[in-house]
């Protein structure tokens, strides 16, 4: 008796995402996809609005990610305008999203992953949540606690707002840094820089645990891209992209958001709003690639900061000469991006200009289309658009980081999944597994589908006449 | 005195309300002496549970997967909050009514792509051809407005109906917060 069974929906995870498990008749798993349940439209609806509008509206994409799809519609827009934007409002635009990345790794590692991780892929589901390790390890989840606010307080010193703040607008930024603020966030240095110590040695305490994770979370090898600057250090605001292959290989550099588009295909599965994006010369799915910190550290020869350095050393000591290929590593990986964050902030604040008041340029339309790319926490944002004369949109496309994991995160359902089930047999723990292969890639289900939704688990199994023999609700 | 039940809930949103309720930092460690969460996308419930003291829905009814979440929600909670301006007026989801399900669809997996041109229809909800505020599918208790409303909104606002303080919700927050 063939047998289906249905994780809806996928929880602690940012967004709707159901996961169904095939399996045959001698209950042997044949088949897993993680779909992705809403859409809503983005790329439709905003024809007709002002450009000027657009980093504004497209902010409503994503409540976790907004500063990056501010950032990557501003520079669609004055790549429309045909401007430059100033020194100053391009160092702040940077710290801004830095703090966002900061802010969204807390989030991802320690709100919805640590508690597999602190209290065990096996613990008891009812506290398998932050609420849970603020009992058990109250250290750690303040910590948590402590760099997410870091990153939001930042984001609203500059932007006036923690979520979807207006500051950031085509042209620059509305407002110059104040003296004060800069002051008020280089207080706020010490700590971050204390409980990120504190996350990196738990971290390495606990990974040994999770050998057999290791080993089949999406452990497979795969193309990666992330940004990088001109001396190989990584970057998330600027820069431009990079594709290397499963030995690291360059493939193609250099990419700007003029030409990613042109290189980056968009291909559509029956079972998910998300599309799985590809990289076109080598076709699809072939030119499937990971994004996100895995991808960036596997990519960069450098964090660029002494610190994130020495840890990035250490990273790459896992795969000598290679990229890390476990998905079980964007854990580490995002620890280190998070050292790294603290650290550039710091540096960006001892800009002689920082405190300059030129923090904006002025331009009507100058051309019909325009692209713009950064890297939001979970992986490289691409936003692209059409005006008539008037600026008014015509036309948008927006390529979001959890598409680029889409053909990865599904080949890692389907790789836990045949590890853990044997002869029809599986256990919360087991299905926990499944959805924790999900988080370790930080998927932004409302970015992906420029949508947003919740998730919960019930697991079915169904017989071949469709007819529900079990299930289980975890 | 034993503590409430808490659920929240994201229908069709950007998540930025769930965003700013994690923005209440250490002070949800205080809250969560005064209520449970007992169903949220942080925590690993995957059933609504039959009691639930407060909820907190954020986003629109958009799919035919909200609209039977947000009847189910109703059924079970003794007080429904509506959270945030998409939950309230529909806000920046129903933008897409003047264009319709199909436009939408269209855009996103036939002409902006480039490989397996298809719509999605495998396991995936429909969507529902206009998006709505919670309130035209359900009662509503509480309207807490805002894009998303701050931190200290709901702070005062959950501690004020967990104790049964007077909430005064004008003097806190406003659409497009």
């Amino acid at each position: 008796m063939s047998q289906t069974i249905t994780i809806d929906p996928v929880t602690r995870l940012e967004g709707h995402g159901k996961i169904t498990i095939q399996l045959d008749d001698q209950g042997q798993v044949a088949d897993a996809h993680f779909h992705v349940t809403q859409v809503r439209g983005f790329e439709k609806f905003s024809e007709g609005r002002p450009f000027y509008e657009m980093p504004g509206l497209m902010a409503r994409v994503c409540g976790i990610c907004p500063v990056s799809h501010l950032i990557a519609s501003a520079k669609a827009c004055e790549a429309i305008m045909s401007v430059d934007i100033p020194h100053t409002a391009a160092q702040l635009r940077r710290m801004l999203n830095l703090a966002q990345m900061v802010q969204s790794h807390a989030l991802s590692f320690f709100h919805l992953s640590s508690p597999d991780l602190l209290l065990g892929m096996e613990s008891d589901p009812a506290a398998r949540n932050i609420f849970g390790v603020l009992a058990a390890k109250p250290e750690l989840g303040r910590a948590g606690i402590g760099l997410r606010r870091f990153g939001q307080h930042i984001i609203e010193l500059l932007g006036k707002k923690r979520i979807h703040p207006g500051w950031v607008i085509p042209g620059g930024v509305t407002e110059p840094l104040d003296p004060a603020k800069r002051d008020e966030i280089l207080a706020l240095l010490p700590e971050a820089y204390a409980n990120i110590a504190l996350a990196l040695t738990a971290y390495k305490r606990i990974a040994d645990g999770f050998q057999q994770e290791i080993e089949v979370f999406a452990n497979f090898p795969t193309n990666y891209m992330g940004l990088v600057n001109e001396d190989d250090s990584i970057e998330f605001t600027d820069g431009t992209l990079r594709l290397i292959d499963k030995h690291g290989g360059i493939v193609d550099e250099g990419i700007t958001a003029s030409r990613y588009t042109e290189v980056i295909g968009e291909a559509v599965e029956p079972y998910s709003y998300t599309k799985f994006t590809y990289y076109k010369p080598l076709g699809y799915p072939e030119g499937s690639y990971r994004v996100g910190p895995l991808a960036r550290l596997n990519i960069a020869k450098t964090m660029g900061t002494p610190k994130a350095d020495v840890e990035l050393a250490e990273f790459q000591r896992i795969a000598p000469g290679l990229p890390v290929q476990s998905s079980f590593y964007y854990h580490h990986a995002r620890l280190v991006e998070v050292l790294y964050g603290i650290e550039k902030i710091e540096r960006i604040l001892t800009d002689p200009l920082i405190l300059d008041k030129h923090v904006r340029a002025t331009a009507g339309v100058n051309r019909l289309e325009g692209a713009g790319q950064a890297e939001a926490p979970r992986g490289t944002l691409m936003h692209n658009y059409k005006v008539d004369e008037n600026g008014l949109i015509t036309w948008a496309n927006l390529v979001i980081a959890t598409g680029q994991n889409n053909n990865a995160m599904n080949r890692g359902v389907l790789q836990v999944a045949k590890h853990y089930i044997k002869d029809g047999k599986f256990s919360d723990g087991i299905l926990n597994r499944v959805e924790a292969v999900i988080r370790t890639f930080d998927p932004c289900l409302s970015c992906s589908t420029h949508a947003y939704g919740q998730m919960p688990l019930v697991v079915t199994l169904v017989n071949a006449g469709g007819e529900v023999v079990d299930q289980l609700i975890s | 005195m034993s503590k409430l039940k808490l659920a929240t809930v994201w229908l069709d949103g950007c998540s930025g309300c769930h965003m700013s309720f994690l923005d209440m930092d250490e002070r949800l460690i205080a809250l969560a002496e005064l209520v449970d969460v007992v169903y949220s996308p942080i925590v690993d419930a995957k059933e609504f549970p039959d009691e639930v003291d407060i909820a907190l829905v954020e986003g629109a009814v958009a799919s035919v997967d909200d609209e039977k979440k947000i009847r189910k929600i109703r059924a079970h909670s003794k007080t429904l909050i509506a959270m945030g301006d998409c939950a309230i007026t529909g806000n920046v989801p129903s933008m897409r009514n003047s264009f319709g399900p199909e436009a939408i669809l269209d855009r996103a997996y036939i002409e902006n792509a480039s490989a397996q041109r298809q719509i999605p229809c495998v396991v995936v909800p429909k969507l529902l051809t206009i998006v709505r505020p919670i309130h035209e599918y359900v009662k509503v208790d509480v309207f807490l407005p805002g894009c998303p409303p701050s931190a200290d909104t709901f702070h005062t606002a959950l501690v004020a109906l967990v104790t049964g303080a007077p909430l005064d919700i004008p003097a806190l927050t406003r659409f497009g917060a």
